[in-house]
Order: C-alpha cells, then structure tokens, then sequence
C-alpha cells in the first residue's frame, strides 16, 4: 500500500494566550491517503480549524511532526489548499481574478489566466460570472469560486474549514453533491471540517472523531456506504445515530466547560 | 453667483440620480430639501435685515453681499497682489482665486497622501525603519498644522509651496499613523488567502495589504479635506501669498463685510464642491466599496 500523503504524528498545539497557554490539540496521529475523503466531525472549539491551519502551514504545532507528499511541513505551500468558512474572495478584484490570483502571483500571463479561469469556472457549474464581483454571487457561488481558485493551483490535498456552515440547507445539500463530484476528478484528498453530523456521513470515506477541548481523536468511524448516498436509508441512520452517540458526552463536556468558564 | 448657489443645490440630487437612476423621485425630493434648507438660511437673515435687526454694515444678509458681483470680484486681482484694481475680466480673475487655492489645497492632499502612504507602508514592511520612526511621528502628530505656519514660512518663504507645505503637513502624520493601524487590522482570512496561494512578502503587500487599506484611507483623506482647506486659507491670510485667505485677511482689515461673506460662500460652496469630486473619484477608483458605505462619513 502506498503511504498516506498527509501525517500527523503525535501533533500538539498550544495557543499563547494573555494568562495561559489554552491546549488545543494533543497526540493527533492521523494518516489522510491519496484520494480520500476526510472529515474532521467534533463540538465547536474542539480544535478542528486548528489542526486545519497546522496540515496547511498557516500555523506551527507545538509538538509533533506533519507530513505532506513526503515532505516536512514548515509553511504554506500550493501542494495544499484551503477554502473558509467566511467568503475569503477579495472585493477588490473580479471572480475571474480571484479564481486565477495563485496564477498571476506564480507569472503566468493575463491572456492565459482569463482561459484558465473560464474553464475552471465552468468546471465548478459556475456559468459567465469571471468579470463580476464577488459582491454580486450568492453565497452558495461564491464558495464555488473559492474552490475554483483552490484548485487553479493543483493541490493534492484540499482542506475544507467548514465551508457551507453558512449556507441554507438546500443550497448546503446541492454543494455537497457537487463537491463529491469535485472530489472525483480532481483527483486531490478532502480534508473537510464540519460539527453536521448528516453532513460528515454525506460525504465521508472515514469520519474522525474529536474529543471536546484539548481535541484528540475519539474514534475513526468508516463510511462504507455507496454513493450517490441516500440520507433516508437506514444504513445511513445508523451511521448517523452511531457518530451521535459518539459526540453526546464531548458536546456535553464542551457545553459544561463554557459554562464554568463564564 | 446666483447661478453658482443654485449648481451646489442641485449637486447631490445629480450624484443620486447617477447612482439609481430609476430612483428619479427621490432626486427630486433631495434637491427640495437642499433649496428648503438653503431658503431657509437666507430667509431668516433677510428678515433680520428687514426688521433692523442685523445691522447691515455687520451682517449684510445675502442680498446685499452677493448683489453687486463685479463689486466685489474687483479685489480678486489676478496679479496676485491685493487691493489693486483690477480693470477687466472680474470673473476670471475670481475664478484664478478660487484655483489658487484649490490647487494648494489638492498639491498638499495629493502629495501628504501618496508620502504619509508609502510610508506607513514601508514601516510595516521594513521593521527597523518602523523602530526608527514611529516615536517620532507619534511624538509630531498631535501637533496642530497651525504651529507649523512659521516652519513653513522659515523653510520656504513666500508663495505657493509654504501654503502646500502646511496642508501637507496637516495629513501626513495622521495618515502614516491610520495607514499603519489599517495595515494592522487588515483582514486575518485575506492575509491568510495570499499565504496560501504562494505570495511572497512583497505580492502579499502588492495584491493582498494595499488594495484592503485603500478604502479607509479614502475616507481619511476626505475627513481631511475640511481641515485642509482651513489651513490652506490660514496660510494664505499670513501673507503667504495670493488666494481666498488673503481676500479674508483683506475683508478684515478693510472692514469690508460684504466682501467677507462673499468670499465665505465662495470657500464654502468650493469646499462642497471638493468633497463631491472626492466622493467621485472615490466610486470610480475603489469600485469594489458599495455606495451606501461611500456617502457615509
Ligand atoms: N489564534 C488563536 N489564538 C488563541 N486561541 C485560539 C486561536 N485560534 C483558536 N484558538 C482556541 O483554540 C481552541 C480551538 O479552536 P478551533 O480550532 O477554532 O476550534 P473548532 O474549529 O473545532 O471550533 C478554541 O478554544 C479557541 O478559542
Ligand atoms: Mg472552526
């Protein structure tokens, strides 16, 4: 079997803060292979975002080593790309200049980057939108755009920090049909970030489960259901109601704390 | 000048209409209430004139200071020395006034913008310089323009650059200090955008810290405009040179109301005028900002 193209191991991270240090992760050992889809499911502030930030260079662990492609990771690098919660587009340029914005830091010509980015535009079923502004999409289209310009860049691994958390949920459902389709002929690993649990079973090879504050790994629970899935069927309940049960003591821990601390 | 008050009047109500201009209703009902307002104003004034209340020689109401134009455009002398007589072309010699000082006024905005800028720029760029300056300029920056009017006439003398010295000086401290803040508060998921995509220190500064500060610094530089225009007529009435200040300088000394609320309506439909250009220059420059936030103080 090949080697995993992302490895955490015995990752930490510790946050500065004013008094103490607040520990958000601790001992995440993890593999994410080539063309799988992960997803990262666990209470809000378990530290999900932050092992996000750390695989993707954004931020430096406290302890541990990760890999990517073989490789130590010590900053940001295109090999990986990450699309946010919020709508990350710039104002201040045009859809077709955000999707293409890694192009023109790379050099590559004004002529070329309007043909790559009619294409990738089209490739994530966003029609004739290159010269609007960003101001002017919806926000299930502009977190379109924002995939479009992670993957102008050819990432192997696409990390995803709860990208339609904003989102209604029909538009939320449809987004996920079509990054699956995403997914499939990008060829790149998902690393996707979500406290839904419908929405981990939805999309998921393997759901990794995250312990409240300080975020370890609870379980790994596979999806091993075919897709196109069906959230009526009751294998998919019973995935569903198993990551439940999982979740309810950390929610409950997560919940308590913030209490105490108030 | 009758025909100039009317031009202010109907100013907003024109920019409305560009901006919506399906909303031709609501145009309408601005320019209504600019005249209400406006009329209301002159009105009162004029009645206190009627009664004997305001005395005339004081406080002439508007009618009486704005009646006789080539009057009171006599004193604007293209010469550029006041009090002579000026023989011809009154109007054209009020007009080259006006420019006077709204050419100071814009070659010291202009220049303290793009200076105050790219330093506030190079400071968060280059650290070192940062630790070098910034005591400095925080020690300079409350400093009122005003107390600058003598550097500014040691250092350049007479005529235009101490008059753009001073307006320079009125924006550029306490624009290097908002353009380092802004630099500061730029947004965590922008800056992290451009990390991601490969930008090195520079592009991120380039693509990424220049584009997001723009818009603030508009707005400072038009909060700036009115203080700008008070310095320049300062410097101007200190015997720096020709201009508005100087035909206030010279209303006073020759006791000359009429002249003095001439001019004052001169410098403020000027300056109304300045902050519509601005607004303008603004929609066009930094399009990707929604007009409510552009008309927004
Ligand atoms: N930049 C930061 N500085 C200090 N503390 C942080 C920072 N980012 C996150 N944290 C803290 O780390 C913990 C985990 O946060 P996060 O990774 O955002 O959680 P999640 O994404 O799972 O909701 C939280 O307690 C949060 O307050
Ligand atoms: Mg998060």
């Amino acid at each position: 079997m090949n080697p995993p193209l992302v490895i955490c191991s015995d990752v930490g991270k510790a946050w500065q803060t004013a008094d103490t240090p607040v520990v958000a992760l601790e001992g995440i050992n993890l593999g994410i292979a080539r063309r799988e889809f992960v997803v990262f499911l666990g209470p809000s502030g378990c530290g999900k975002s932050t092992l996000l930030y750390l695989i993707a260079g954004l931020e430096q662990a406290t302890s541990g080593t990760i890999e990517s492609g073989g490789a130590r990771v010590t900053g940001p690098g295109t090999d990986r790309g990450l699309i946010f919660q919020e709508s990350s587009l710039f104002p201040w340029m045009t859809v077709g200049e955000n999707v293409t914005f890694g192009l023109k830091l790379q050099g590559v010509a004004a002529l070329e980057r309007r043909q790559v980015a009619a294409g990738l535009l089209r490739k994530v079923g966003l029609g004739d939108v290159a010269h609007k502004r960003p101001d002017q999409l919806s926000g299930g289209m502009r977190q379109r755009a924002a995939m479009a310009r992670a993957l102008a860049l050819r990432p192997e691994v696409l990390l995803l920090d709860e990208p339609f958390a904003a989102l209604d949920v029909q538009t939320r459902s449809k987004m996920q049909q079509f990054l699956v389709e995403v997914w499939r002929d990008s060829g790149a690993s998902m690393l996707f970030v979500t406290h839904h649990i419908d929405e981990a079973v939805a999309l998921a090879d393997r759901v990794v489960v995250f312990t409240a504050r300080p975020g370890r790994i609870k379980s790994v629970v596979p999806i091993d259901l075919p897709r196109p899935r069906d959230p009526r069927s009751p294998a998919f309940h019973a995935l569903s109601d198993h990551l439940t049960d999982l979740l309810r003591d950390e929610v409950d821990r997560a919940f308590a704390e913030q209490e105490r601390v108030r | 000048m009758r025909a100039l008050l009317l031009a202010a009047g109907s100013g907003p109500p024109r920019q409305a209409a560009s901006v919506q201009p399906t909303r031709m209703a609501q145009a309408v009902t601005v320019a209504g209430w600019w005249l209400l307002s406006l009329g209301l104003f002159a009105g009162m004034w004029e009645v206190a004139w009627a009664f004997g209340w305001a005395d005339p020689l004081l406080l002439p109401p508007p009618h009486v200071f704005l009646r006789n134009f080539a009057d009171q455009a006599q004193f604007f002398v293209s010469s550029d020395v006041v009090g002579e007589e000026s023989s011809a072309g009154a109007l054209r010699s009020l007009a080259m006034t006006v420019v006077a000082s709204s050419l100071r006024v814009v070659a010291g905005l202009l220049l303290g913008f793009v200076c105050s800028v790219t330093l506030g720029l190079l400071i968060r760029y280059f650290k070192l310089l940062g630790n070098l300056t910034l005591p400095t300029i925080t020690l300079l920056a409350p400093i009122s323009p005003i107390a600058w009017l003598p550097v500014a006439i040691f250092i350049f003398g007479i005529g235009n650059p101490p008059a753009i010295f001073m307006v320079f000086i009125s924006l550029f401290f306490v624009m290097t200090l908002s353009t380092i803040s802004q630099i500061d508060s730029v947004s965590r998921t922008y800056l992290n955008v451009g990390a991601i995509m490969g930008a090195s220190r520079r592009q991120l500064f380039l693509h990424v810290i220049i584009p997001a500060i723009l818009p603030s610094l508009f707005m400072v530089l038009r909060m700036n405009l009115f203080g700008a225009w008070m310095v320049v007529l300062v410097a101007e009435a200190t015997g720096v040179g020709s201009g508005l200040g100087q035909i206030v300088m010279l209303a006073r000394n020759t006791f000359n109301s009429s002249l003095s609320f001439f001019t004052m309506t001169l410098i403020g439909v000027t300056g109304f005028l300045f902050d519509i250009a601005l607004r303008q220059i603004q929609r066009r420059v930094l399009f990707w900002v929604p007009p409510s936030a552009v008309g927004r103080l």
